[in-house]
């Protein structure tokens, strides 16, 4: 009997340390950690592997003596199970798990586990080919970079291929786009995938050194990657004359220091030479000119899991998946205003309302879908009647979003899209790293606008004056952070353009959201208990009772406590 | 190529004083041979580097898309309410730092925050409360 208890660090915040500790010392049989299988919703997840498998979700300190007392008994545990194979769940019907395919399944610091699931047959497979069939084989693949770019994977590796003298690859893990963690979810729950990608990387170019960047806020990733590296070194996957083959390959991780502009490739490359973390004018393309001047191929966490996958099935059987443009799957972050939040692999040209409504389940508490921002704050919002899109580069773009890194933050009926752009605008604001003009200056007074907007204090031409700055924006920033800084506003200006004007015009919020723009009103429901008084913190609220209080708006500071804690839902939001 | 251990070595420095003094970055000048203006310029670039004393419990609550639309300005709002300050600043008894942090990846269980580096999640006023509480006995 295997029991596994799923502890990434969504799993560990959700409480599973505790669940794992207590069966561990509990049950006399194999209980081992493993990452995150996806279902973010039913965290933390103990999966009880006999002769049947059961997967129960929703597990606590306070519940888990139920799943001892069930095994123990030799049942299964009715009230905590969920399914006995995750393929009966609505939300993996419609998943394809390639890169995943090991997360949450096998613990990710055991080798043997993740060879006995089929891991470094890629390599095997590699190493019986020259280096360029196998970038060969990578550019029939179809593979496309998954950090946002999509740049054909081949055609990099390509470029650095024919160079003489030192290489570097460096693997993106410097994930800062705010809703999204996949790259986390790979690197603690099956890291020996990448590093096996990696190491495929440098056969095929030629480089003997790697550099996997990852950001300094996943400490439980770092810490997995570095026993995992060490293990590989153990086992002569890295280091020198690897499998034999001749070929060396040293790989390191560098910790960033919390910077959002630091995912970008230059920025990246600034960053591990110490420097501050400044995009770099291209061309030079890190190709020619990256670390330390040497021609370097970088490519995000997900990339590298692909090569993996795509060595270990064949170039052909991958390239049958996707769409003509672009092969293969791509994992999602789905968070937000959604009932089943998670990370979700799916074939690359799903519809955008299956992943939502079919693998998320819709928005929870009875609430509308407004909008879809794909690709985070360089990202655009996609209203409803555009979800028939298929997940996939070009597609996306005519949306005016962007695929990015892949993180999807589905937003419900009671968000305002004016204070969504300006959350995003406040974010990159924030994160340009001041080098350009347009970036700095421009998404500042981006923001200043919006924030007027928002406040009731916005001017016929407003509209028009922030579309002429965020094109200018767009079009002479630096680096991608400052090109797609407008995208929110600019997609939110194209769906949602009748938000502004309600903001501007009207003065109002018309999702309720903007707290400059809403007053709380009592109605004729009011029973006079007195209740909203007593919570007031600035006594705006007056009366007698058991007849109609009032709110003084002048008092007022818009907390809302009155209207949460009214009995009689006497209290109206204008 | 002293430069590539810049990050590093201001990391230990943090670690070790809780700050990176202006004492340190010259004396880390001294060391490496690095320029002042230059070390300067790494240790406010990047968030994680203070380079004021902070208080003893470091909070960083995250304002991510998924926080923000899951109510991290409440979050926000209910630490004022209890330690009176507002991000970037420490309070009188040099027991808490406030700030704000990009996503640490906990956007399905926004909003988000990390106390001295761990995770708490699902944040309401009653846990805060309760957290802040544990804090400060």
């Amino acid at each position: 009997m295997r029991i596994t208890v799923g502890l990434a660090t969504c799993g560990i915040s959700a409480g599973g340390i505790p669940v794992f500790e207590t069966l561990k010392k509990e049950l006399d049989c194999k209980v081992e950690k493993v990452g995150c299988i996806g279902m973010c919703h039913n965290e933390p997840i103990v999966t009880v592997s006999d002769d049947k498998t059961y997967i129960y979700g929703n597990v606590t300190k306070d519940n888990v003596d139920k799943i001892i007392r069930a095994v123990k008994d030799k049942k299964p545990c009715a009230e905590l199970l969920i399914a006995n194979d995750i393929n009966e769940l609505e939300f993996y019907k419609k998943q394809k798990r390639l890169v995943t395919e090991n997360c949450g399944v096998i613990n990710p610091l055991d080798l043997d586990q993740y060879k006995d699931a089929g891991g470094y047959s890629g390599l095997q497979n590699a190493v019986k080919l020259q280096p360029e069939q196998v970038i060969q084989n990578i550019t029939d693949s179809g593979l496309r970079g998954r950090g946002g770019a999509g740049f054909p994977t081949g055609m990099k590796w390509k470029f650095i291929s024919g160079k003489k003298g030192k290489k570097y690859l460096i693997c993106n893990g410097d994930e800062g786009d705010p809703g999204a963690f996949m790259n986390r979810l790979v690197m603690e729950s099956d890291p020996f995938k990448m590093i096996e990608g990696m190491t495929i990387g440098a056969y095929a170019t030629g480089a003997d050194e790697g550099i996997i960047y990852t950001r300094a806020e996943y400490p439980l990733a770092i810490q997995t990657l570095e026993i995992a590296i060490q293990t590989a070194y153990k086992e002569n996957l890295l280091g020198k004359d690897i499998l034999g083959k001749g070929f060396n390959f040293d790989l390191r991780i560098q910790k960033g220091a919390g910077a959002f502009v630091c995912g970008e490739e230059t920025a990246l490359i600034n960053s591990i030479e110490g420097k501050r973390g400044s995009p770099r004018p291209r061309p030079p393309y890190p190709a020619e000119k990256g670390l330390y001047g040497k021609p370097t191929v970088v490519n995000n966490v997900g990339t590298w899991a692909h090569v993996a996958t795509i060595m270990k099935m064949g170039a052909k059987e991958y390239a049958k998946i996707g769409t003509a443009k672009t092969k293969g799957t791509k994992v999602i972050c789905l968070t937000g205003h959604i009932k089943r939040t998670g990370v979700i692999e799916v074939p690359i040209g799903t519809k955008l309302k299956e992943i939502i409504f079919d693998i998320g389940g819709g928005c929870p508490d009875g609430t509308k879908f407004k909008a879809l921002l794909s690709g985070g704050p360089a990202g655009g919002c996609i209203p409803e009647d555009k979800l028939d899109t298929p997940l996939d580069f070009e597609p996306l773009q005519e949306l005016g979003a962007i695929m990015g890194s892949g993180g999807l933050v589905v937003i419900n009926d009671k968000s305002c899209m004016v204070d969504v752009a300006k959350y995003f605008m406040n974010f990159t604001q924030e994160e340009s790293c001041g080098k350009c003009t347009p970036c700095r200056e421009g998404t500042k007074r981006l923001l200043e606008m919006l924030q007027s907007i928002t406040r009731g204090a916005g001017k016929p031409g407003d509209i028009e004056k922030i579309e002429k700055l965020s094109n200018f924006v767009r079009d002479n920033s630096l680096c991608g952070l400052g090109q797609n800084a407008p995208n929110p506003i600019l997609s939110t200006l194209r769906y949602f353009r009748q938000e502004y004007d309600a903001h501007i015009t009207d003065k109002a919020c018309p999702a309720k959201a903007c707290l400059d723009l809403v007053s709380y009103h009592i109605t004729e429901h009011c029973k006079g208990c007195g209740n909203c008084e007593k919570h007031c913190p600035t006594k705006a609220i007056t009366g007698k009772l058991k007849e109609r209080f009032f709110i003084d708006q002048e008092k007022c500071i818009k907390c809302g406590v009155c209207f949460e804690n009214c009995a009689f839902k006497a209290i109206e939001k204008r | 190529m002293v430069q590539d251990l810049l990050l590093p070595i201001l990391k230990h420095e943090q670690k070790k004083s809780g700050y990176i003094s202006e004492a340190a970055i010259k004396r880390i000048s001294i060391q490496t041979g690095i320029p002042v203006s230059r070390i300067f310029g790494v240790a406010t670039f990047y968030s994680m580097f203070h380079t004021k004393p902070q208080g003893k419990n470091m909070i960083e609550v995250c304002h991510g898309p998924s926080c923000h639309l899951n109510g991290s300005f409440n979050v926000l709002k209910s630490l004022y309410k209890s330690l009176k300050i507002k991000p970037g600043e420490t309070t009188k008894d040099k027991k808490f730092s406030l700030h704000t942090c990009s996503c640490i990846g906990c956007c399905d269980k926004g909003p988000a925050m990390l106390l001295n580096g761990k995770q708490y999640t699902l944040l309401d006023e009653t846990k805060l409360k309760a957290i802040i509480k544990k804090c400060r006995s």
